[in-house]
């Protein structure tokens, strides 16, 4: 035990005692891993905004402003015998310019009308979940008499998951990659710190030490300088996030939304640090062990 | 105890540097290792201390053959030596106590009995008084001295010197191997490899001699 703290400082010292080399390798380390960190955070936030969102699929179901009432209750019979529709409700052209004019910042433009635009609706929901099934019955109920038109109201939020999906993707195979960026460029680090302590390793192999004593202080090494560059994407996301918010609660005020992007929560520090200092630490044991391989002594 | 038998070592190429060597150094002898240089002396330390490996024959140290060492093992087997070398191999990034230190680093030893250790050997040597001193502030004796209490600070049971007194002067070179003397008086086996028929003529202890590769009689 006593051996890894005196390893430990030991390390530390040798970081501080190369202040520029240290920094440019913690912020290189720092700015990698800040990328697919921040892209993460950027997704969680987004995810959070579209899992507030109504995903139950709606279907609205706008009739012609000229349909009568023998259409309406047409369509209503049509609703009721249908198969595939779980529930609907009435939209009354009236509720539907009171209900817009209670909501956020279109008050003012519903009181500006000088007659209601609006439609009578219906708002059906479907008793399956499946797209396919959706459209076909949106496309089915747009044809019948007296309808205006049928919209598909969660196609947007569909739309918006399946591109959070995606992103979701594309940001862990970037940081799949710089992982393994991350590696090679840390074993690459390791290898010239073993070059400059070559002497230590042979006088420390002839005199019986064993590899894995080795290659104890270039895991230090490795591990070290992982976390910091860990803290440093840290400190890039949280700044980053400071300064966009700035400008994120301002457009959201303007739709009336208090939203404001939220910062990495602990255990997802906790994951950032763990994962930066076990690149760290791997890239090094990489290094060491591909040099002890091929290390041989000579006493002469 | 060190035991070679029918011993060849032979490099890719062709050159034989070592033919057909067999001899016993009993536990807590002392002897002379001596020869021109290309005879083979370097050779015989490199495979004693597991460096490489020979070509035929068998090496056997303190009741271990090192044929059958698996690599893990080679560690252990060099805690059994003290090394001294001609360039010493000191390390010039950490002071004299901390290069007498590294051996006990290495075994894991209890911190603060290792620094009695350490001292005790830097005394024997006479340098307790450069502890502190980085090695590069060493006169080329002293750096000498200070190799001898690193290989002897783990009390090993077989002292293996090359050419330790090389580059130095005669007088100098006899207190070296008095030192030596006086451990192999407390019983460790001591091996020296030198060119120096002098010293040798004047401690008179067992000579291998080599020639050509061959252990000359």
């Amino acid at each position: 035990m006593s051996r890894h703290w005196r390893t430990l400082m030991s390390t530390l010292r040798r970081l501080a005692g190369t202040p520029i080399a240290t920094l440019i390798t913690v912020s290189v380390i720092g700015i990698a891993l800040s990328l697919p960190a921040g892209l993460y955070l950027l997704l969680s936030n987004l995810a959070q905004v579209s899992s507030s969102l109504e995903i139950q699929p709606q279907i609205s179901l706008f009739l012609k402003l000229d349909a009568g009432r023998d259409a309406q209750r047409q369509i209503e019979q049509k609703l009721k015998s249908h198969g595939a529709i779980r529930t609907f409700r009435f939209v009354s052209r009236e509720q539907a310019l009171k209900e817009l004019s209670a909501s956020n910042g279109l008050g003012d433009l519903a009181a500006g009308l000088p007659n209601n635009p609006l439609p009578d609706a219906y708002i059906l929901t479907a008793k399956g979940n499946d797209a396919a099934l959706l459209d076909k019955l949106r496309l089915e109920v747009s044809q019948w008499p007296g309808v205006e038109s049928a919209e598909l109201d969660s196609a947007w939020a569909r739309r918006l998951n399946a591109l959070l999906e995606l992103g979701q993707q594309l940001t862990l195979m970037l940081a799949v990659l710089l992982a393994f960026g991350l590696i090679a460029g840390m074993g690459n680090i390791i290898r010239l710190q073993i070059l400059t302590r070559q002497e230590e390793i042979e006088v420390s192999k002839l005199v019986g030490a064993t590899n894995r004593f080795i290659r104890l202080p270039f895991l230090y090494h490795g591990a070290l300088q992982g976390l910091l560059g860990g803290l440093a994407a840290w400190g890039i996301i949280a700044t980053s996030t400071q300064l966009l918010n700035i400008s994120v609660t301002r457009l959201a005020s303007l739709y009336g939304s208090t939203f404001r992007l939220g910062g990495l929560a602990m255990n997802d520090v906790a994951m950032l640090l763990g994962i930066s200092a076990f690149l760290g630490w791997l890239g090094a044991y990489l290094a060491v062990s591909h040099f002890l391989r091929h290390f041989h002594l000579s006493h002469h | 105890m060190i035991s070679l038998s029918q011993v060849s070592k032979r490099y890719p190429g062709g050159y034989e540097a070592l033919k057909d060597i067999s001899f016993t150094i009993e536990k807590g002898e002392m002897v002379f290792v001596t020869g021109h240089s290309g005879a083979g002396k370097s050779t015989l330390l490199n495979l004693i201390v597991a460096i490489e490996p020979p070509s035929s024959g068998s090496i056997i140290i303190n009741g271990q053959n090192l044929s059958q060492l698996r690599p893990a093992a080679v560690p252990f087997l060099r805690r059994n030596f003290g090394l001294i070398f001609q360039d010493h191999k000191l390390l010039f990034d950490r002071s004299a106590f901390d290069n007498v230190m590294l051996p006990l680093e290495i075994t894991g030893f209890d911190r603060a009995e290792a620094a009695k250790r350490v001292r005790a050997a830097l005394d024997k040597v006479g340098l307790l008084e450069r502890e502190k001193a980085m090695p590069i502030a060493l006169s080329g004796g002293e750096q000498q001295r200070l190799c001898i209490a690193r290989a002897i600070v783990h009390r090993p049971s077989i002292l293996l010197a090359d050419e330790p007194t090389g580059n130095l002067d005669s007088a100098y070179a006899g207190e070296i191997l008095e030192m030596f003397k006086s451990f192999n008086q407390v019983g460790v086996t001591v091996v020296i490899v030198t060119h120096d028929e002098q010293l040798i003529e004047r401690f008179g202890n067992r000579t291998l001699h080599f020639q050509h590769g061959r252990l000359a009689s």
